[in-house]
């Protein structure tokens, strides 16, 4: 059961990241050349992810910058979704990305393109940025917009194949304020359009005195609005940041969710730097979301998905950074990292139907605990 | 909404263009201009927090100061 789900959301991710990766502060200069080589591990909820994540970006005559990502998911599910209505499975996914940056005067404009592909999912995604510096170098503006085409397949079902569409149009003000604070306020549009369900998940319905299940049914088009804004603060007699966010997000199927964020940076002699970050995240269901439906015809759209379902959820995470005290003419610096986050996700309305000998829709509410790990290495040339 | 915001935000910005003079001189950015006060010290890695959060929740967008693995079903 693949991520026909996942990929799209990434992808705008991947997009959002490669037209931001110039240093905020001076968007009026390339980025830095590096390459940063990353080990990733999820686990949690019956799910196991892992694999590797490479960027690469080198300049060009002052004026252009290209940049490539290379990045893999290899998949092994037994997870809540998959115990209850499929067999465990794996499943790889792999990523690949190119995006160049223009530099003229103090403006930087990008364009890239990102590739996906796994046995049962294709993506193709083009992007464009534009970010002009006002004010000598106090505020940035930014533009962007990104369009996807998807083809979604089935494992089971070599008959189907459906597509989707998506776009995000985005805009980002970042202002300095002060010597030691900048903050930022961007807003986000996505809509979607074709095939947004998953191929394999159904939701469940009353049959008697239990329950049956049948392929989920969405509406054929989303449009989302998301409103974030951010400051970080540096401490002014101590090398060290206090960093926060606020995202509020709403949609057209009545999703509404509040994301708040906050962490500490703190730098220590020799080339140590410890971060501390958590993160609390609610969101209300999707309109045509149900736990259990009371028949298989009761609404035009219905699904389980419990990520459309009412939860909330909490994440703690630590980070150290070593900076090796090692360069030579190839090597300016390089650094050594390591990121452990801890989440936890509890669902309102989203019962764990592996739970047998109670009545329909009477089962203990899901929840689940998982570990996010990130070990990379960067080197900057 | 999205044009709303673009006018809004190019209006205050054009309002002050004429007279304003950074407050915030460039020898003052001693702070500003350390890695930690980057919104994404590590994008690859902020790419993938930020994606274990997308797979996962019915939210999307904002994602430019975190990072992301695939989390399927």
């Amino acid at each position: 059961m693949a991520a026909a789900v996942v990929t799209k959301k990434r992808l705008l991710i991947v997009a959002a990241l490669l037209a931001s990766s110039a240093p905020l502060l001076f968007a009026a200069i390339l980025p830095e050349e590096r390459m940063d080589v990353l080990y990733h591990r999820y686990d949690g909820g019956g799910l196991t992810v892992d694999g590797p994540s490479v960027l690469v970006r080198k300049n060009i005559a002052d004026k252009f910058s290209v940049s490539g990502n290379y990045y893999v998911d290899n998949v092994s599910s037994a997870s809540i979704d998959v115990i209850t209505q499929a067999s465990p499975f794996a499943d790889k996914r792999t990523e690949e990305s190119l995006s160049l940056d223009y530099l003229f005067d103090r403006t930087m404009m990008t364009a890239g393109m990102i590739h996906s592909s796994e046995s049962d999912y294709l993506s193709n995604t083009v992007h464009f940025d534009i970010s002009q510096d006002f004010f000598g170098d106090l505020t940035t503006l930014s533009m962007g917009y990104t369009r996807g085409s998807d083809t979604i397949k089935s494992n089971s079902n070599a008959a189907f194949k459906e597509t989707a569409t998506h776009q995000e149009y985005r805009v980002s003000v970042s202002q300095i304020v002060t010597r030691n604070l900048i903050v930022n306020l961007s807003e986000e549009i996505i809509s979607d359009e074709g095939f947004l369900a998953n191929p394999y998940r159904s939701f469940r319905y009353v049959n008697g005195s239990s329950y049956s299940w049948q392929q989920e049914i969405f509406p054929q088009a989303r449009t989302s609005y998301t409103t974030t804004l951010g400051a970080k603060y540096h401490l002014p007699d101590t090398r060290a940041a206090l960093y926060g966010s606020y995202r509020y997000y709403n949609d057209g199927w009545d999703i509404k969710s509040n994301t708040l964020e906050v962490g500490y940076e703190h730098a220590l002699p020799h080339g140590w730097i410890f971060d501390i970050h958590a993160r609390y995240y609610k969101q209300n269901e999707a309109n045509f979301y149900s736990d259990l439906f009371s028949n298989a015809t009761e609404f035009k759209y219905m699904t389980r998905d419990k990520q459309l379902s009412a939860f909330h959820s909490m994440a703690a995470g630590v980070g150290i950074t070593y900076e090796l005290p090692f360069k030579n003419s190839l090597i300016e610096k390089s650094s050594i990292n390591l990121y452990w986050d801890h989440l936890k996700f509890d669902y309102e309305n989203y019962r764990n139907a592996t739970i047998k000998g109670v009545a329909p829709g009477t089962e203990p509410l899901y929840s689940f605990d998982a570990d996010v790990i990130r070990f990379f290495i960067s080197v900057w040339y | 909404m999205l044009r709303t915001f673009l006018i809004a935000t190019i209006a205050l910005l054009c309002a002050a263009c004429s007279s304003m003079e950074p407050w915030v001189k460039p020898y003052e950015r001693d702070h500003l201009a350390d890695p930690i006060m980057s919104f994404e010290r590590n994008p690859v890695a902020g790419v993938y927090l930020a994606h274990v959060y997308g797979v996962r929740e019915g939210s999307r967008g904002g994602q430019g100061g975190n990072g992301g693995g695939c989390g399927c079903n």
